[in-house]
């Protein structure tokens, strides 16, 4: 397939293109106007949101359809827009759009999950009574996030991506009273500000060594042959290029967002947000935009692959991305299978997941990881909505252990979370995951660098059905255990996920060996159905090592739990088994005690010491030039009192005591002031005889 | 006397005197103005004096003096009287003693 007839490059922007910057925009306008509104507006702030993310979801549909239908003419179709925002002497500030197949597959993703988000949301967040601030957070959500997809500028893109990451913020704090909830929205923003900073690095090495922020301008971009040429001539420390040394900055920036080790810690705290936001932002759209950055840059990560023969993924950067995606999947299928709360258990799945899709990208290259991040925002959303429909379900419970026996009482949630759980786990043919993962496990098994990644994934995939199948069995089978009568959420609720179950069995059709439909559409060549690849020896192999995978976690976790019904009280069955080894898997691989110890540890000494040399070195210097001034003050004031006071005082009693005298002979008898005349003018008189004048 | 000037003078002296005492020291505002008419009259004297024994007695000037300064005296008095008679209605007394309003 590789070798399909090149695609005409198309580059010149059609009206739609043009018109791109809409789709951020409307949702983005639409949250200005809803955070205007007075709080009982409810219905018009979710009619705003519903209806502007809709209508993005529409032009972008038109966008995808134009790029398909310039695919199937045979263009590689890139359309750009770019425009200069700052203008600094020669140098200009450069931001732009762009219309491809990778942002056209993803904004239709995002516009498509969100707006069915949305709508859960209006049902979820009924009583709540901050309803219009929280739908004013998702539209501005949805509107950064369309803008980190179609932005062709990096610059553009890093302040989308902080958008995105503010709102992310303000969500996960959504119930700021709750005080784990406002710890957790801060731990999120400081986590990922530490990948966010190595982001900002790489842009402005990028920009120096390239001279401009845009990626694609006709041939002047910065991910364009010309630039990239550059940047591999330029060798940096440790053997690295250039452009290995940015894409490896730029990939502790997706770390950061995709909670990839050793910055996952956010994620799983995140969970405190309310369910659609952990949903929308922090299992299908915001957490893969890290996936997303390093897909639009994959040409940079992926430039001077020389070592086996030249095969993708064999640079430093993508066997870095590789090595960090494999171990962030096994680590956190690890932590997911010893924790209790719902949304826990899926945040670490989410982990362990985002770690696949950086792998994939890592192994396989931009279609694989995107196939992935595409499905497993469709049934991780699902999952997540229908672990909120549980929680909801449940008198907001959300610990596994008080649930149980739920699948009588909400039939559509439980036929969908399970859609949702086997279409995670990988359960072969009939399920989305299955096609996106088994991508992944192909690719790995064909790296030319190491097993090792393969195996870990192998390993993380067993463990992802193992720990499914327990919460599974957790929520719906056995006895309830919680308090009051489970009951079945609004149509408003269940209706969206009943539509994501179907995308999550129905997407698979587009990635299939026999039709890799989306892997052409991303790298613009002809898809064609070959049947024959089902009988690929290699395909059956990973065929049946899937199965035994898939068997194997489903079986050991039922045999373990299974309809049973254990008292809250109770240890886990695993725990029973091998308790040194849930203790650890329960403590989350010690990893927040071990920044504790460190990193936090750190600040604290630091913070210490910074506040020694503020007391002691810069406050005995302030206090000194204190005194000082003190001390002038005390002279000037007893100078004042005693001479300059003194002497006034005096002068004015003088004055007064010369008024009284004067006043004495004002007392308004003519004839006294005659008297008076009179004797002034007989003193003239005798002064003018006796001083002998004539 | 050598000079007949001088007998005048000293009369006018005397004259002006006697006026200035009265108009200082009278309690009734009528003998003060009456003492005033006298300090006037000595004045005049002394202007006819001195152009009657003056170096051009030819010349009306002194005279001249003396008649407008008598106009603007019987004007003065006509005035002053005015002045005491409304002073009277407002008061009910001409003694100067009690007319200490114009302290401050």
């Amino acid at each position: 397939m590789q070798e399909a007839m090149a695609f005409t490059p198309q580059l010149d922007a059609s009206s739609i293109a043009q018109w791109l910057w809409l789709i951020p925009a409307v949702p983005i306008v639409s949250s200005g106007i809803i955070a205007l509104l007075k709080q009982p507006r409810r219905k018009m702030a979710s009619g705003l949101a519903i209806g502007s993310l809709g209508f993005s979801l529409i032009v972008a549909i038109a966008a995808f359809a134009h790029v398909l239908s310039g695919w199937s003419h045979g263009f590689a179709v890139r359309e750009v827009v770019n425009f200069s925002w700052i203008q600094v002497g020669a140098q200009s500030v450069e931001l732009g759009w762009v219309l491809d197949p990778l942002s056209a597959v993803m904004m239709v993703m995002v516009c498509f999950v969100g707006l069915l988000i949305f709508i859960y949301s209006t049902g979820y967040m009924e009583h709540d009574e901050n309803y219009t601030r929280f739908f004013c957070f998702l539209a501005l959500f949805a509107g950064a996030m369309l803008g980190v997809v179609i932005s062709n500028s990096i610059l553009l893109l890093f302040m989308c991506w902080e958008l995105v990451g503010l709102t992310s913020y303000l969500l996960i704090g959504f119930w700021y009273q709750k005080p784990a909830a406002a710890a957790a929205a801060k731990k999120a923003f400081v986590t990922t500000r530490v990948g966010d900073i190595f982001f900002l690095l790489g842009i402005v090495w990028l920009f120096a060594q390239t001279g401009t922020l845009l990626f694609y301008d006709h041939g002047a971009g910065s991910l364009e042959s010309l630039a990239l040429g550059g940047l591999l001539v330029h060798q940096s420390h440790w053997g690295l290029t250039a452009a290995g040394a940015i894409g490896l900055l730029i990939f502790a920036g997706a770390a950061g967002k995709s909670g990839q080790l050793p910055l996952h810690v956010w994620l799983p705290d995140a969970m405190e947000g309310p369910t659609p936001v952990s949903a929308l932002i922090h299992a299908a759209t915001m957490v893969a935009a890290g996936v997303y950055l390093i897909a639009r840059v994959y040409s940079l990560m992926s430039a001077g692959a020389v070592a086996h023969g030249g095969a993708a993924g064999t640079t430093t950067a993508l066997m870095v991305v590789t090595w960090v995606g494999a171990a962030t999947a096994l680590f956190a299928a690890l932590v997911a299978v010893a924790q209790n709360d719902i949304k826990r258990i899926l945040a670490y799945s989410t982990v362990s997941q985002l770690g696949y899709m950086m792998a994939g990208l890592g192994v396989g290259g931009v279609a694989v990881g995107m196939f992935h991040l595409i499905t497993h925002a469709f049934f991780k959303a699902l999952l997540f909505m229908g672990a909120g429909s549980v929680i909801h379900g449940a008198h907001e419970e959300q610990d596994i252990r008080k649930m149980g026996g739920m699948k009588p009482a909400m039939p559509w949630t439980f036929a969908t979370y399970a859609v949702g759980m086997l279409a995670l786990c990988g359960v072969p043919i009939f399920f989305s995951g299955f096609w996106s993962k088994d991508a992944i496990l192909e690719s790995a098994h064909q790296w030319p660098v190491a097993q090792a990644p393969y195996y870990m994934l192998i390993f993380g995939a067993v463990l992802t059905a193992f720990y499914m199948t327990r919460q599974l069995s957790y929520v719906f089978f056995g006895a309830y255990r919680g308090h009051g009568q489970a009951h079945e959420s609004p149509r408003v609720m269940t209706g969206p996920l009943v539509i994501l179950a179907f995308f999550a069995m129905a997407l698979g059709v587009i990635g299939t060996p026999a039709w890799p439909w989306f892997r052409s559409f991303l790298e613009n060549h002809a898809a064609e159905v070959e049947m024959h690849a089902f009988a690929e020896s290699a395909w059956l192999m990973l065929l049946l090592t899937s199965c035994v995978i898939v068997a194997v976690g489903i079986g050991l976790a039922w045999w373990l739990y299974g309809d049973k019904s254990p008292r809250a009280e109770e240890p886990d069955a695993l725990e029973k088994a091998i308790p040194p080894v849930w203790t650890v898997f329960a403590n989350r691989i010690y990893v927040d005690e071990l920044y504790g110890v460190t990193v936090i540890a750190f600040y604290y000494w630091w913070a210490k010491v910074a506040d020694w040399i503020d007391r002691n070195i810069w406050g005995g210097i302030v206090a000194g030039i204190t005194l000082l001034f003190k001390v002038w003050a005390q002279v000037n004031r007893f100078l004042d009192t005693n001479m300059v006071d003194g002497g006034f005082d005096k002068g004015c009693e003088e004055l007064y005591n010369g008024g009284g005298i004067l006043a004495r002979i004002q007392n308004g008898r003519g004839q006294i002031y005659l008297r008076l005349l009179a004797v002034a003018v007989v003193v003239l008189a005798a002064i003018l005889i006796w001083s002998g004048r004539p | 006397m050598a000079n007949p000037l001088t007998g005048y003078l000293i009369v006018a002296a005397l004259v002006f005197a006697i006026g200035l005492a009265g108009a200082l020291t009278r309690r009734n505002a009528i003998m003060v103005l009456i003492g005033i008419e006298l300090m006037l009259n000595a004045a005049n004297l002394n202007l006819i004096a001195f152009w009657r024994y003056g170096r051009h007695p030819e010349v009306l000037t002194g005279m001249m003096f003396a008649i407008f300064s008598i106009a603007v005296a019987a004007a003065e008095a006509a005035v002053g009287l005015g002045l005491v008679i409304s002073i009277y209605r407002h008061a009910k007394t001409t003694d100067l003693e009690q007319m200490n309003r114009m302290k401050g």
